[in-house]
Parts: structure tokens; C-alpha cells; sequence
């Protein structure tokens, strides 16, 4: 009876079976490395809004203050985005017949909200609040990078759990002057963020890492 | 099962009748723990059926799981409107009415939606406190079963032909000065709406005013002018009364001063109190939550009241009672009671009872010295018309004798309500075909709407301006907090129309009226009177009168009820009313305080009369009353008076809404109009089928423990450590795990069941603020209903027919020092926080249920379906931002709503300074009218909850399990009259 198999087929089943195991391990790490792609976080993936308003310009270089616009962030969890009265502020003396500023005119004209699209958008069951981060000395940068060299808006950090909770355990690591917050060119070498950041742990009563990665901090 | 449930202490506590028969059915409930789901998996098809749904549905929660997050939009204001900072709500007083008049409160609004709603602290008839009916408007304002559209003969139509219509017709009427014009409206205290009706009969002296409520204050005001030739409002001061007796009065639940009487009460019920304990004499045919909180209780049919207070008041006068008579040792240790408390004491009458009954107990109070004391007498409040002139049964046969050619129904849907003996389907129906109008306004299509050429949607008064006084008379203008929804108008604005005012804004009404009022500085007294919910000095004047004297009211009324005749009492349904909340679902599914009936009403009978017709709970039997017959299923109740039974109004509806319609059975079909709250001679008939119905009485039994405990005053003195049973000497809190060190805050409850009325104000609180799902009588039925908050309720005592106490106890989540559910999570979805909360974590939760079964309270609600995904948008406009909408699989419950001390602690940690005690409030807390609920910081030695949990009537429920719950409760104290 001549054999069924042959020999080469040793080969092959050793291969596959371990080829499965590898398999299976290489999608897992293929899918976390998918989850953690700019694909999934949408980091550093601008997006499309309805009207092309830059950060780069407004922020970084006219120098208008956060806050002009943002004008809860201080007392609200919520940093609202401007109304378009605030727009139509400085854009019914400047710039006032630029067709890039048409939906923003119509906007006012017809009693029309402009319907900006959400860039940093947690999932629901999650409640960030943006006062408190501001009065414990949580820079705007810090979360969103560099806004005032973005010509359209992107995600700089990846706003993962993972991500929040480096800083819940590690605050010292990433806080500054509650002065400093809003600016955009604040910088501390390395080695001195410790040290500073301790003491402001300190002055501003910021909660201990035990507290801060409580379920409840972010979730109800 | 016996002895389990009959403790070391010598009291019997049971739940129900099966528990305390000790019947197989109780046992078989006690075995499966979830009882009317274990079936399911004894079953062999329905064994395999569960397995493919449970398969089909592990595959979809699968999916579900990875459900992509949709791209969201910000959409901010054009023009940003003062005050308003996006992601904080604002608040905003006003009044809901509730028969005419009005409870103050504030209303949360997220961004020009309200949301919620609280009690007012600044009105009288709140004093911060809120009940289910406030709490639950704002889910009539969403509903979307609302009236939407005016109806010209069910078509659509607009309020422009509307007007163009009445236009013609007023010209018409103007030439007989109004004559054949009728306006038909409920209890009116709206001072606006009043001066209206003054100008509408000044420009037509023909027209006339009739008032139709099926509850109402009829007997209250007859009462009153009997006793005192005039009509005042009396006005009760709980808090100086030392004696209190009901006569068929359930002033904790009933009465438009309901809030503040049941605060003044429980105040008194303070062992520590200077002032004493105060003692409550209430004598009632079908238990009430007041019977409940009674010192001496005593069923007695409604039609025995009458010959009670007579007793009552001859005895006072110093005639014996003879020995023989029945209920005769009661009233006399009662006469006895009251004498040695002259001045401290107060007698008060339902508004169930007949007119003399109040008159009698007005004379009696006078005789007491009581005037001036625990009661006061102020100027009428309610401007609708109280002579036979003006009532439904005139306005019925005016328009029989073809004298009513327009007929205006105002807030009001007689053609459900009105007694059947007057038949005014018939007259709806009549007017029709004389070539006579009928128009109705109402906040829905209803059954009255249904038989009128005109309806007209009525603006809900959370989207409109109106004014309504308190039971003091102190007035308050509702504010809108949104635009109309739909096209309604008010009853203003309708009445102002047949003035040739069309279309006139509410706010100009209200306005005018109060132009006229404040005069001089309006602008500043009508911004404090909008922002403080109240108008200042607009209440009542205080009058001196005196009542007839008692010998001459007893003179006059000598009817005697026929004893061995079988009495009906119709009273209003303890959650939806007369029938006006029908279609709330939260109202429905609310548990009704004694039965923890939901979804229906049945006949509450005796466990005598049930044996008498061998009649079992659910059976559907048929009554035959005054020529009309009902069918309706049957409870068992224990503690009503024999030879009674009680149907509740409001259910049966046909035109509710898609929520309301259907359920139950209507009371009004057997509802003549000189029994509207009792009579005498209904025959009763067993059928041999079966209505089921849903109660949350069964499930989550606890099995005789040493749940409630309770104590009469004296014993307290004696022993004050009554409640300490020391359990679980030999390991005291001990734990595995290791403890946590609480440096911070420690957040604890304490829940003082002395003080606790039943009223569920706690749990529609709890509802309105958590996002708490309705789902229905059948998921009830299942044991799946979702409040996080139930209030458990215990009879004690041997005789089924007059248990000697009825228990209410409050249940929410313990938040478990050694919390059993957190160990047996395999996903660590439930664990501690470093305050001492036991924390849900919902994106964890995968709905293994294994914390719901591990739990012994059973305070875990488990999302069986996806009970909010499809839910309408406007509901989704109810939903409070601050907490989340729970998808279908997860587990869910008290949180102690984290929401709230998350958003304080951001709050003082920006003002750079600690968190003061009672700053804020859980939302069961802030609506308890009685203050029931204490919640702060264990940390904190000086927080009021310290102090109670400090308290030697402090306990811990099932404290042998060594969960070590950080909800305790203070045990119950009785205040029972010494044995002479």
C-alpha cells in the first residue's frame, strides 16, 4: 500500500499548526496595534469642518486668548465653542465680505447654528471637566497639543483611558502654574517637571493618585 | 417558615398574606429567589427556547459591544442668551397644580430644557419638599401622546377657524346677554384666570359658571361654610399639635398643603423633640400611608366616620358612651386623650367625608380650644363657584331642557369623570344633536374630546404663563421654561378669547392681572414675586370666626347607615390621581404605597370579607352597584375595614394615551353623585376568572428577618439600645480583604424610619434624576422593575384583619462596607471608591448578574432589554446629562448619586475651600417631604448624618451578614396613649 502522505507533509503540519498559534498571536498584537493606530484614535487626523477656521492663525497668530472664545472653560465641564456673535464680533469690521466667511454671515443672517464636527469626542459614559483640569493647573496644551500651530483641528493625544489615567496616577508629571495654563508656549525642561510638578500637587490640593483613579472620578 | 418569621423580640412582621398563612405558595416564593423567572429554566421547551434566546442574544450583545461611536456635532448658539453657560443647568420657581392648586417648585433646565424637578424651599406648600405627582410633570410635558393640533370633529383644524368660529358665536350671545353660555372648569384658584371669569360675567350676566372635580375640595368648603355660615380655609399647624386625630384623613398623601402637614408631622415624631412625641388617632376604612403612620388606628367603614365624630363630639360634651357600642372604648379613650390635651389638639376630616362631618369636627376643635392654635381660619382661596347652581348635575339638566347652546369645558374631562348617574355622554351627545356646541380644552384628546365638535390642546404649565395660589392663598406665577411644544393655549387665554381678546400671549395676562395687583413698582415686585416662585404677601388674611356650636350640628344630622348593607369607597388612586396622570409611566409603575399594586387598581377588600366570598387575590369579580355593574379583580388587604371594600379612580381610561389606556378597571362607571366617596348596598358576584396583576410586594423576599425595628415610645425611655441586637459578636467586621483608609470624605446615609410617611416621593426622585427606565406591567410582573430606590412595607401583628402596625421602609443600595456584590464580579464592574461608594462601572459590566444574585438586599436592577433605545426623542430631551443612559446587559443601581457629589466637590474645589455639610443634597433626599433621608460626609463628626448614625435607634440592615452597610436606619418609635 503505497503511503497517503508525503513526507513533506511533516513539514507542512508542523508549520501550520504552528503557524496557527503564531497566527492567532499576530492578529492579536495586528488588532492592538490597529486599536492604537491614528486610523482608530483619529490622532493627528484633521477633519473636515464646515467652515476652514485655523488655530494657527487666530490662536498662534493673532494671539487671541483661548478664553475669548472659550469662554466656560473656567466654570463649566463643558468648553463651549464660540456662538457666531463671537465670530461676527471682530468678522463684521474684518474681513467682512471674504467668501471664506459666508456660512458664518448666513449663520447670523438666518438665525442658523453652524454645526462644527466633534474632534475630541469621549465615549458618553465618560464626564471630563474641563474647570476643574484648567484650576489644577492642566495646560490646554497639554491634552490638546499645540493648537495654536494647527491650521485645522486634530486630535494631538489619543484621549484612551490608558491615556487619562497616566496622568490620574502621575499628576506631578504633566501639571503646571495654574497661570500657565492657556499658554501655548509654555515649557519646562524634563528634569525640572517633577520637582515643580510636586509642588503644585501640593499648593493646589490636587487629589492623590488613589483618589484620582477611582471609577467614580469619570463615570457614573 | 414560622419561626423564622417571629424573632426573638415577640413581634410577627410579614409582607402578605401568603407569608403570614405560611402557604405552599409563599414557601415555593421563598425557594426560587427570582420567582416569576425560574420557571423558565424548569421547564423543558421553555428551557430550550431561553437557551436560543440567550445564544441569539450573546451573539448580538457581542456586537453590539464593538458598536462604533457616530461621529458627533457641536452646534452652539448664534447668539449666546445671557445667563446661560453651556453645561450648567440653571433653575428656574413655579407651581404645579394638583386639583387647583399649587405646590412650589424649581426646575432644573439643561439648556433651555427642563429636566427635573424639585421642591421649592421659599414656597409654603413645599418647603423644599417635592412628591411623585411634582416630580413627574415633567414627563407630561414631553409626552408625546399630547394634545397637539386643535380638532374641529376629530379633523384637524387651527385656532384661527377656532376663532373665527367663537367670534360668530359670541356676536350671537352678546344679543342675550350671554344666555345658554356655560363654562365648565375644575377647582380655579388662579387669581388670572378668576378676574377672567369676573370680566366674562360682567359683559355676559347670563352666562353661567359651573366647576366639576372628581376630587377636589366640595365637601371641605360645604363643610366649612356649614360651620361658619361663610367660606374660610383652615389651615392646620401640625407642628403645635400634640394629639392628632384623622377621621378618614389622609392629610400625609391628600389636601394641597399635603407637603407641609406631612414636614409639621413628622417634626413632631422626634423622641428627642422638647415638645414630645406627638400621637395619631386615624380612623379609615382602606389603609392609607396616614392610617400607616397611626398610634391607634381603627378600620371602620367610611359610613361609620360620621357616627364617630358624633361619638366623638358627645362624649366631649361630657355624655357617656355607652358600653355596648361599637368602636365606643375607641372613641372614648380618644375623648379622654383629647381633653387632656386642650389647645394641642386637632381633629381633622377627609374631604371623603360628608360636609357635616367637617362641620362637626370645626365645633369640635372650637370646644378644644384649638383655634388660633393648631388651626386657623383664613379667607377662601379657590374662586370656582361651590352652589348647586353651579354643579354638574344642574349643568346636566340645563342641557337636557335644551338651555345650553355653547358650552366650554376648560382643563376638565367630565366625559370620563363624571358620576354615571348624570350620564354626561348623554349630554355631550345631546348638545351635539340640538345644534349646540361643546368645546373642550385639555392637555389631551380624551374622552371627553372625543364627544365635542371643538378640542383645543392646553399648554402644560411648564410651557406656558399662569398663575395658582397655595392652599394659603399665596399666589405663584408659573413660568414657562421652554416654548410651547405643540399648539396649545391656557385656560386664560381661551376665556380671554370669548372676550374678543384672540390670541393674546399668556405672559400678557398673567401680567396684566398682576399689574393691577402690585400697581405701583411692579416691574421690581413681579421680577422677586417670577424669581422667588412666590408673590409676597398675597396670602390668605387671617379671619376670626366661630363655628356653629356642637350641640346644634348634632342636632341636625341624625342619619344612621344601614350596618349589615356592603359599602364601596371610591378614593383617589394613590399614583395617577383621578385618572389625569394615566398616561405617565412613571406614575403607573410606581408602586402604590400599602397594595405595591402597579399598572392597575383592584378592589381592596378585607381578608374577612375576601374569606366571606372565598375570593383569592386577582380573582376578577363582578359588582353590581346603583344599576351599574363593573368588573374588577381583587386584593386582598389587609387592615380594611370589613364589610367595605375600595376601588381607586382613574384606571379603566379608553382616550389616555398609548400608555394609559386600558389598564385597570373605572371606578367612575360605578360612581353615582351622592356617593361620590361611599355608599351602601354594592352586591358583589365571584367570577371564576382571573385578571393578573403586577406587584413588587413578592419579590426580593427577606424572610422574617430583623428587617424593621420598632418600638413604642416608653420602651424606648426604658431601653434606649432597643434596636442593637449586637450582631455577630464573634467577628464583628471582620473582612479578608484588606480596609480603606477614607482620608477624605466617607460618604454615608442614614434613613429615619420614623419619619418616613411612604409616600414614594423618594423613589420617582431617584427615577427623574438617574435616568431610570419604565418598563412596563408585564416586566414588572417578571420582577424586573428598575427602581433604585423601593420602599418595602410590613404588616406586624397576628390578625390579618387589624394589624397592629404597617412599616415603611426605604430601600436603596446599602453601599457595603464588605460589599458581597464587588467579590463575585469577574470583570471588577462593581468595587469601592476611595469615599466609600460601591461603584458601578457600566462600560464593564458584561451582565453576568452574579453581584444581582450575591446582593441580600436586592437592590441590583439588571437591564434585561434595551429599555431606552428606542425611545421617542422627545422622552430623550427628559434625560438628565449628568448621569448615563444604561444600554441593554448592564447592571445598575443606587449610586448615591455620585453625579451630585462629583459636580460639589468640582464646585468648592474651585472656591478653594471643603464641602459643607447639607450643601447638597441626593435627589431622594432633596424631595423627601418629611426629611426622612439623611446623607453627608462620616468623616465629618458634626454632619447631621454623624449625629444620626450617633443615635442609639441606629441599625444596619441584616447587620449578622457582616456586609456592614453604610445606609443605616433609625429604628421606628410608636407613640401609643399610656393603658389607663
Amino acid at each position: 500500500m503505497p503511503q497517503i502522505f508525503h513526507p513533506s507533509f511533516n513539514t507542512l503540519s508542523r508549520l501550520s499548526v504552528f503557524g496557527a498559534a503564531i497566527g492567532v498571536v499576530g492578529l492579536l498584537i495586528l488588532g492592538y496595534l490597529f486599536m492604537r493606530s491614528s486610523y482608530q484614535t483619529k490622532v493627528n487626523v484633521s477633519i473636515d469642518q464646515p467652515i476652514a477656521f485655523s488655530h494657527a492663525h487666530h490662536s498662534g497668530e493673532l494671539g487671541i486668548d483661548c478664553r475669548f472664545c472659550h469662554t466656560t472653560v473656567e466654570t463649566s465641564a463643558f468648553a463651549n465653542v464660540p456662538p457666531t456673535y463671537t465670530c461676527m464680533t471682530c468678522h463684521s469690521q474684518i474681513w467682512k465680505d471674504s467668501p471664506a466667511l459666508v456660512q458664518v454671515r448666513q449663520s447670523l443672517a438666518h438665525n442658523q447654528p453652524i454645526r462644527w464636527r466633534r474632534v475630541h469626542d469621549l465615549p458618553d459614559f465618560v464626564y471630563f471637566d474641563h474647570s476643574i483640569h484648567v484650576k489644577k493647573g492642566v495646560g490646554c496644551a497639554t491634552c490638546h497639543g499645540r493648537i495654536d500651530e494647527m491650521p485645522l483641528t486634530y486630535k494631538a493625544e489619543p484621549l484612551t483611558m490608558e491615556w487619562c489615567l497616566d496622568c490620574h496616577r502621575h499628576p506631578e508629571e504633566k501639571l503646571r502654574p495654574p497661570t500657565e495654563a492657556f499658554n501655548m508656549n509654555y515649557h519646562l525642561a524634563s528634569s525640572e517637571q517633577n520637582a515643580v510638578g510636586k509642588k503644585i500637587v501640593e499648593q493646589n490640593h490636587v487629589p492623590s493618585a488613589y483618589f484620582l483613579t477611582n471609577c467614580s472620578v469619570c463615570h457614573r | 417558615m414560622k419561626d423564622l418569621s417571629t424573632h426573638e423580640h415577640g413581634r410577627t412582621l410579614w409582607r402578605s398574606l401568603e407569608e403570614l398563612a405560611d402557604s405552599d405558595e409563599f414557601h415555593d416564593l421563598l425557594v426560587r429567589e427570582f420567582p416569576s423567572t425560574a420557571p423558565q429554566f424548569l421547564d423543558p421547551t421553555t428551557r430550550r427556547q431561553f437557551l436560543r434566546v440567550m445564544a441569539a442574544s450573546l451573539a448580538l450583545a457581542g456586537v453590539t459591544g464593538c458598536a462604533y461611536q457616530p461621529a458627533e456635532e457641536i452646534v452652539p448658539y448664534v447668539t449666546q442668551p445671557p445667563r446661560i453657560t453651556p453645561g450648567k443647568p440653571l433653575h428656574f420657581a413655579t407651581a404645579v397644580p394638583l386639583d387647583g392648586f399649587g405646590v412650589g417648585v424649581l426646575v432644573e433646565s439643561h439648556e433651555g430644557r427642563p429636566s427635573r424637578i424639585e421642591g421649592n424651599p421659599a414656597h409654603p406648600a413645599s418647603l423644599g419638599a417635592a412628591d411623585s405627582f411634582s416630580q413627574a410633570a415633567v414627563l407630561d410635558l414631553y409626552d408625546r401622546d399630547r394634545s397637539q393640533v386643535v380638532l374641529h370633529r376629530g379633523r384637524v383644524s387651527t385656532w384661527n377657524d377656532f376663532h373665527a368660529f367663537l367670534t360668530n358665536e359670541m356676536t350671537r350671545l352678546k344679543a342675550t346677554k350671554g344666555d345658554g353660555l356655560r363654562i365648565l372648569t375644575g377647582t380655579v384658584t388662579s387669581p388670572t384666570v378668576a378676574a377672567l371669569m369676573r370680566e366674562l360675567q360682567a359683559a355676559y350676566p347670563a352666562a353661567r359658571w359651573h366647576a366639576h372635580d372628581p376630587v377636589g375640595r366640595r365637601n371641605t368648603r360645604l363643610g366649612a361654610i356649614q360651620a361658619f355660615g361663610r367660606e374660610v380655609e383652615a389651615i392646620s399647624h401640625l407642628e403645635n399639635a400634640d394629639v392628632i386625630v384623622s377621621l378618614d384623613a389622609d392629610f400625609l398623601a391628600w389636601g394641597p398643603a399635603r407637603l407641609r402637614d406631612a414636614r409639621r408631622f413628622a417634626d413632631r415624631r422626634e423622641p428627642n423633640d422638647q415638645r414630645g412625641m406627638n400621637r395619631l388617632y386615624v380612623a379609615e376604612p382602606a389603609p392609607t400611608i396616614t392610617g400607616a403612620m397611626a398610634d391607634h388606628r381603627l378600620a371602620v367603614r367610611a359610613s361609620e366616620v360620621a357616627s364617630i365624630a358624633r361619638m366623638l363630639a358627645q362624649s366631649l360634651q361630657g355624655n357617656e358612651i355607652a358600653a355596648e357600642t361599637p368602636h365606643g372604648s375607641w372613641v372614648a379613650s380618644l375623648a379622654s386623650d383629647l381633653k387632656s390635651h386642650r389647645g394641642k389638639s386637632l381633629v381633622l376630616v377627609g374631604e371623603s367625608q360628608p360636609a357635616e362631618v367637617h362641620a362637626l369636627a370645626h365645633a369640635i376643635n372650637a370646644l378644644l380650644d384649638s383655634s388660633g392654635k393648631t388651626v386657623t381660619y383664613h379667607d377662601a382661596v379657590c374662586a370656582s363657584p361651590i352652589n348647586d347652581e353651579s354643579s354638574l348635575a344642574t349643568l346636566t339638566s340645563d342641557i337636557a331642557a335644551g338651555k345650553v347652546s355653547l358650552l366650554l369645558m376648560l382643563g376638565v374631562n367630565p366625559g370620563y369623570d363624571a358620576p354615571i348617574d348624570l350620564d354626561f355622554k348623554r349630554s355631550l351627545k345631546l348638545m351635539d344633536s340640538g345644534g349646540h356646541t361643546s368645546i373642550h380644552l385639555g392637555p389631551y384628546a380624551d374622552e371627553t374630546a372625543q364627544l365635542c365638535a371643538w378640542h383645543l390642546p392646553q399648554a402644560h404649565f411648564l410651557e406656558s404663563w399662569n398663575d395658582i395660589r397655595a392652599f394659603d392663598g399665596s399666589a405663584t406665577i408659573q413660568q414657562p421654561l421652554i416654548k410651547p411644544l405643540y399648539e396649545g393655549q391656557t385656560t386664560a387665554q381661551v376665556i380671554a378669547s370669548l372676550l374678543g381678546r384672540l390670541n393674546e400671549s399668556s405672559l400678557n395676562l398673567v401680567r396684566k392681572y398682576w399689574q393691577g395687583v402690585m400697581k405701583s413698582g411692579f416691574d421690581a415686585a413681579w421680577r422677586a414675586a417670577v424669581h422667588d416662585g412666590v408673590v409676597a404677601g398675597s396670602n390668605a388674611k387671617r379671619v376670626d370666626v366661630k363655628p356653629k356650636a356642637l350641640a346644634e350640628l348634632l342636632e341636625a344630622d341624625q342619619k344612621h347607615p344601614e350596618a349589615s348593607a356592603l359599602e364601596i369607597c371610591f378614593r383617589p388612586d394613590s399614583t395617577i390621581w383621578d385618572g389625569q396622570f394615566a398616561n405617565s409611566g412613571w406614575l403607573q409603575e410606581l408602586p402604590k404605597p400599602i397594595t405595591k399594586l402597579t399598572w392597575d387598581n383592584a378592589l381592596r377588600i378585607s381578608p374577612a370579607d375576601a374569606s366571606r366570598w372565598q375570593l383569592r387575590n386577582e380573582q376578577v369579580v363582578e359588582l353590581t352597584f346603583k344599576a351599574s355593574t363593573l368588573r374588577t379583580s381583587v386584593w386582598i388587604d389587609p387592615g380594611h375595614a370589613s364589610g367595605s371594600m375600595t376601588l381607586s379612580l382613574g384606571y379603566g381610561r379608553t382616550q389616555a394615551g398609548r400608555v394609559g389606556s386600558g389598564q385597570g378597571f373605572n371606578a367612575y362607571a360605578l360612581r353615582t353623585s351622592t356617593t361620590l366617596w361611599h355608599g351602601d348596598g354594592v352586591e358583589i358576584k365571584p367570577t371564576q376568572s382571573h385578571h393578573p396583576l403586577a406587584t413588587t410586594q413578592h419579590f426580593h423576599n427577606m424572610a422574617g428577618r430583623d428587617l424593621v425595628r420598632a418600638t413604642t415610645f416608653e420602651e424606648f425611655r426604658a431601653n434606649p439600645q432597643f434596636a442593637d441586637h449586637h450582631e455577630n459578636p464573634e467577628h464583628g467586621g471582620l473582612s479578608l480583604y484588606p480596609g480603606h483608609p477614607y482620608d477624605g470624605h466617607k460618604w454615608g446615609m442614614s434613613i429615619n424610619l420614623n419619619r418616613c410617611i411612604g409616600c414614594n416621593a423618594c423613589v420617582t426622585a431617584c427615577q427623574t434624576e438617574n435616568n431610570i427606565p419604565v418598563v412596563g406591567k408585564d416586566e414588572v410582573a417578571a420582577g424586573r422593575a428598575m427602581h433604585w430606590i423601593r420602599v418595602d412595607r410590613y404588616y406586624e401583628g397576628d390578625d390579618p384583619n387589624s394589624p397592629d402596625a404597617i412599616y415603611h421602609q426605604p430601600v436603596p443600595c446599602m453601599h457595603c462596607e464588605n460589599a458581597p456584590c464587588e467579590l463575585v464580579c469577574p470583570v471588577n464592574a462593581t468595587v469601592h471608591d476611595s469615599e466609600g461608594l460601591n461603584v458601578m462601572v457600566y462600560n464593564r459590566c458584561v451582565g453576568t448578574r452574579y453581584c444581582g444574585n450575591n446582593c441580600p438586599y436586592k437592590v441590583r436592577r439588571f437591564n434585561y432589554f434595551g429599555y431606552t433605545e428606542n425611545q421617542p426623542d422627545n422622552l430623550k430631551l427628559l434625560h438628565n446629562p449628568e448621569v448615563t443612559v444604561r444600554t441593554r446587559g448592564v447592571m445598575e443601581k443606587c449610586t448615591y448619586c455620585v453625579q451630585r457629589i462629583v459636580e460639589h466637590r468640582i464646585n468648592v474645589e474651585k472656591e478653594d475651600r471643603p464641602i459643607r455639610d447639607g450643601e447638597f443634597m441626593t435627589a431622594c433626599q432633596a424631595a423627601c417631604p418629611t426629611r426622612a433621608i439623611v446623607f453627608g460626609d462620616l468623616n465629618d463628626k458634626t454632619s447631621a448624618v454623624s449625629k444620626a448614625k450617633q443615635d442609639p435607634r441606629d441599625y444596619g440592615l441584616l447587620e449578622e451578614l457582616n456586609t456592614r452597610p453604610r445606609t443605616t436606619y433609625l429604628a421606628k418609635l410608636t407613640n401609643p396613649k399610656a393603658e389607663e
